[in-house]
């Protein structure tokens, strides 16, 4: 039991990172209908950006380091975030299907060794700074622990979550969004900016991924240019479980992803964890294609 | 990037100023913490080093290169960009090579203008880039075309290569035979050409499920691991010789295939690439992780390598009761003669995909391919059951991936998890993609550019993966059809021309394509 609950805890925090992850892709691809496949790697420069703003201010007291470093990580990836879409997917609208696609993996492939080649190819380590956190529970043996850490994981993803929705419900540029999600062509005839909006969507995606970024950095504490692949495409997974196109839908995605891992990995073996949760990917695909909270696609000629 | 913002009206000094402000405070964002800060592992944690002349340089060249292109606007105003593009393509260009050029002219190396060489180059294509756009502006206005003249023009063009294509394939392949008896080749040339036909032969493999059907597939890399892996394990534990096993690969790697597709084939195009890179990982984690029959992330090694169709043996002192290939022709023993024979084992095995490639287009199936790729709605109310055809062209595929697997084995004598990663899947994928989808002089072509250029610039091994991805990106904007893209069908009804260079609006999906140019 013990055990159950602690890989529970350790299972909400990973899913609280994946979903905010996922609400990158899910928001893209209900805008624009693609695969942003580069939003892993803004992920894992996010966590870079975060090793360096932490070294930068080691000194600073750590409510403030921390505090200042999400939000310089989130200005940039933002300015990261709004250059790929200017970049690499606004010149292919209109293009053929899969074009977005193959340059959403090309961009991928360059951010990646980009890192690489400009901070090398060591993995960063950083030391532990939010440590302790609360004994729940003592049960023979077995200590249920709960860090400080991942509370201000949760809460900060709890309450970025409640943000979120509101302002996507409530601020005008939040109405320009579901308006472009559902008819581009005459939400631009209504006078709303659609490529700004797009942009717009890519830039939230990336605070959001930017969030995700340096709280991995702090709860691993190490680094390496190869984060954003998997994590990418795990949030991905979640995005769909979900039902892509809808907020809750990440979020919820987010946390049974990282409920189903933790717990895969606490029964079973933490070597095949990936597998289940690629698994899961083909399964949802194959047999609900529009994902727990998503609603079908209609194929139109 | 469209010709369209020609005519818009001059801009203000404000909104030029605003734009540049902001292409600099972008510049700024992203170079600042990645570029200008480096951390280094040092004696008590991280410290960081800075590059601050760097970021400076980046900053100030994106707002040059910006306000090239703002310049571009208004017409009339292309000579400048021309000079400006011109000057810092030279600066580059003298700043790259000057170590070189103040050898060759005898006296001291100057001081660079650019930070780095990686800056320099990437000014100098920079800079070149600007100034042949603003001449290719400055033509286009003077001269009296229209741009559907210019259309069927281009078009004429790309007829008139593609009548060379042939030509130039045939050469290719005389060139490829005969390329281990000329005089400049060696061992290393063999190696490398053994490399890049390795590639071309997945290349062609991938094309058919690609380029034929249309299915974005980017875990091809999985049916690689399956041949080469089945070839491993069958010579190791059952003492099988390659060419037995060769044939076991590709059905293996086939069947493998079908199991595969059959589930997700109902899928529709960016999620069966997804779901397809999510069964290539599998397939890997599997392979590191299936300890007792993999061998883990140690993989296999003392792969036996081909015998000479069981006549003689490749090696030196002749093996399981085989005589060696140099006493069985009387030949005097070199080590060559096994690279030779590998290179013209893989050169045959690609040739036989070609063949075979070439044939299938012109049979129901592979019409029935090009008829999904253009618009799968329309195929399925024609009568074509695409479940069917999409999972032969997913099994073919397979199979071909299945084969080369097989090769790679055999010509490495180890293989480990390490070599199938997506990574491999991403560049076989680019090479199909900048080949022009559906073109196997386009995809050969690719290969030797993206296989053979990096190992000839070993040097530059780092900018390799970063070139690679950014050339992705290039690519779809500029030529989202590839290098030498071909879309017309393989076979017309009898007595319909093709649609030829008069008629340009006869392709409209061409034509869709080519207007994100």
């Amino acid at each position: 039991m013990a055990y159950l609950i602690q890989q529970m805890i350790n299972g909400l925090t990973l899913g609280s990172i994946y979903g905010l992850i996922a609400i990158g892709y899910t928001m893209v691809y209900g805008i624009i209908g693609m695969i942003n496949f580069a939003h892993g790697e803004i992920y894992m420069i996010a966590a870079f950006v975060a090793v360096i703003a932490f070294t930068a201010l080691s000194n600073a007291p750590l409510v403030v380091a921390i505090l200042l470093v999400l939000l310089f990580t989130m200005l940039i990836t933002a300015a990261y975030g709004w250059t790929i879409e200017r970049v690499a997917y606004r010149p292919l609208r209109g293009s053929f299907r899969l074009a977005p696609l193959i340059s959403a993996i090309g961009m991928s492939i360059f951010l990646q060794n980009y890192v690489q080649l400009v901070q090398g190819a060591r993995n960063k380590p950083v030391p532990p700074m939010v440590q302790g956190g609360f004994t729940i529970m003592d049960d023979g043996g077995f200590t249920v622990q709960l860090s400080y850490l991942q509370i201000m994981i949760v809460v900060t993803t709890v309450v970025l979550m409640v943000c979120f929705t509101q302002f996507i419900n409530t601020t005008s540029l939040g109405r320009q969004q579901r308006a472009c999600e559902q008819d581009k062509t005459m939400a631009a005839l209504l006078g709303v900016n659609v490529d700004r909006t797009v942009s717009m969507t890519f830039v939230m995606g990336a605070a959001l991924a930017a969030v995700a970024g340096v709280m991995v950095t702090l709860y691993y504490g190490v680094v390496d240019f190869f984060l954003g692949f998997l994590a990418g495409l795990k949030a991905f997974t979640a995005a769909v479980l979900g039902g892509i196109g809808s907020l809750p839908g990440a979020m919820l995605g987010g946390l049974l992803i990282g409920l189903i891992e933790a717990l895969w990995a606490g029964y079973f073996s933490s070597e095949w964890k990936d597998v289940a949760a690629f698994s899961i990917l083909v399964l949802v695909l194959i047999f609900r294609p529009q994902g727990l909270l998503g609603r079908p696609e209609v194929e139109k000629v | 990037m469209s010709t369209a913002t020609v005519e818009a009206a001059r801009p203000g000094v404000e909104s030029v100023l605003k734009e540049l402000c902001l292409t600099a405070l972008a510049g700024l964002a992203l170079t600042v913490p990645l570029v200008t800060y480096q951390t280094i592992d040092d004696v008590g944690g991280l410290q960081l080093a800075s590059r601050w002349g760097s970021t400076v340089f980046i900053v100030v060249m994106l707002v040059l290169g910006r306000f090239g292109i703002i310049l571009l606007r208004t017409p009339g105003r292309e000579t400048w960009v021309t000079i400006g593009g011109g000057i810092a393509a030279l600066i580059g260009l003298l700043d790259l090579f000057r170590d070189g050029m103040a050898h060759l002219l005898g006296i001291i190396s100057w001081p660079a203008i650019t930070p780095t060489y990686t800056l320099s180059f990437l000014t100098g294509v920079g800079g070149a880039i600007l100034a042949i756009r603003a001449v290719v502006q400055v033509s286009q206005r003077n001269s009296s075309m229209t741009k559907a003249d210019r259309d069927a023009r281009t078009e004429a063009i790309g007829e008139q290569v593609r009548k060379l294509v042939k030509v130039f394939a045939a050469l290719a392949v005389v060139f490829a035979l005969t390329l281990p008896f000329l005089p400049f080749s060696n061992r290393y040339v063999i190696d490398v050409a053994t490399l890049i036909v390795t590639y071309v032969m997945l290349g062609w493999g991938l094309n058919i499920i690609v380029g034929y059907a249309g299915l974005l597939d980017l875990g091809f890399v999985a049916f690689y691991a399956v041949g080469a892996y089945s070839y491993a394990l069958a010579a190791q534990h059952l003492g099988i010789s390659f060419w037995l096993a060769l044939p076991f690969a590709g059905l293996l790697a086939a069947s493998f295939g079908l199991i595969l597709g059959f589930p997700v084939l109902r899928l529709r195009g960016d999620y069966f690439a997804i779901v397809t890179l999510g069964f290539g990982e599998i397939v890997r984690i599997v392979l590191i992780n299936w300890y007792d029959v993999t061998n883990g992330p140690d993989g296999i090694s003392g792969i036996p390598r081909p015998d000479f169709f069981g006549l003689a043996s490749m090696t030196r002192n002749g093996s399981d009761g085989l005589p060696p290939f140099h006493e069985y022709f009387g030949l005097e023993y070199s080590s060559e003669h096994r690279i030779i024979f590998l290179y013209y084992l893989i050169v045959v095995m690609a040739a036989l995909v070609a063949l075979f490639t070439v044939r299938i287009r012109k049979l129901p199936i592979g019409r029935a391919w090009e008829a999904l790729r253009e618009d799968d709605i329309a195929c399925a109310s024609l009568g074509i059951n695409r479940t069917t055809i999409k999972l032969a062209a997913f099994g073919i595929s397979a199979a071909w991936g299945g084969f080369a697997g097989a090769f790679f084995a055999t010509r490495q004598g180890f293989i480990s998890p390490e070599s199938f990663t997506f990574i491999e899947s991403a560049i076989i994928l680019a090479i199909v993609v900048m080949g022009g989808m559906g073109s196997l002089v386009g995809i050969a072509i690719a290969a030797l550019l993206l296989i053979g250029l990096p190992e000839v610039f070993r040097d530059l091994a780092e900018y390799r993966m970063v070139a690679f991805g950014a050339g992705l990106v290039m690519i779809m904007i500029w030529r989202p059809r590839g290098l030498l893209s071909h879309r017309e069908p393989s076979v017309l009804l009898a007595n319909r021309p093709p649609p030829g260079p008069g008629r340009p609006s006869a392709r409209p999906v061409a034509a869709a394509g080519e207007a994100a140019e």
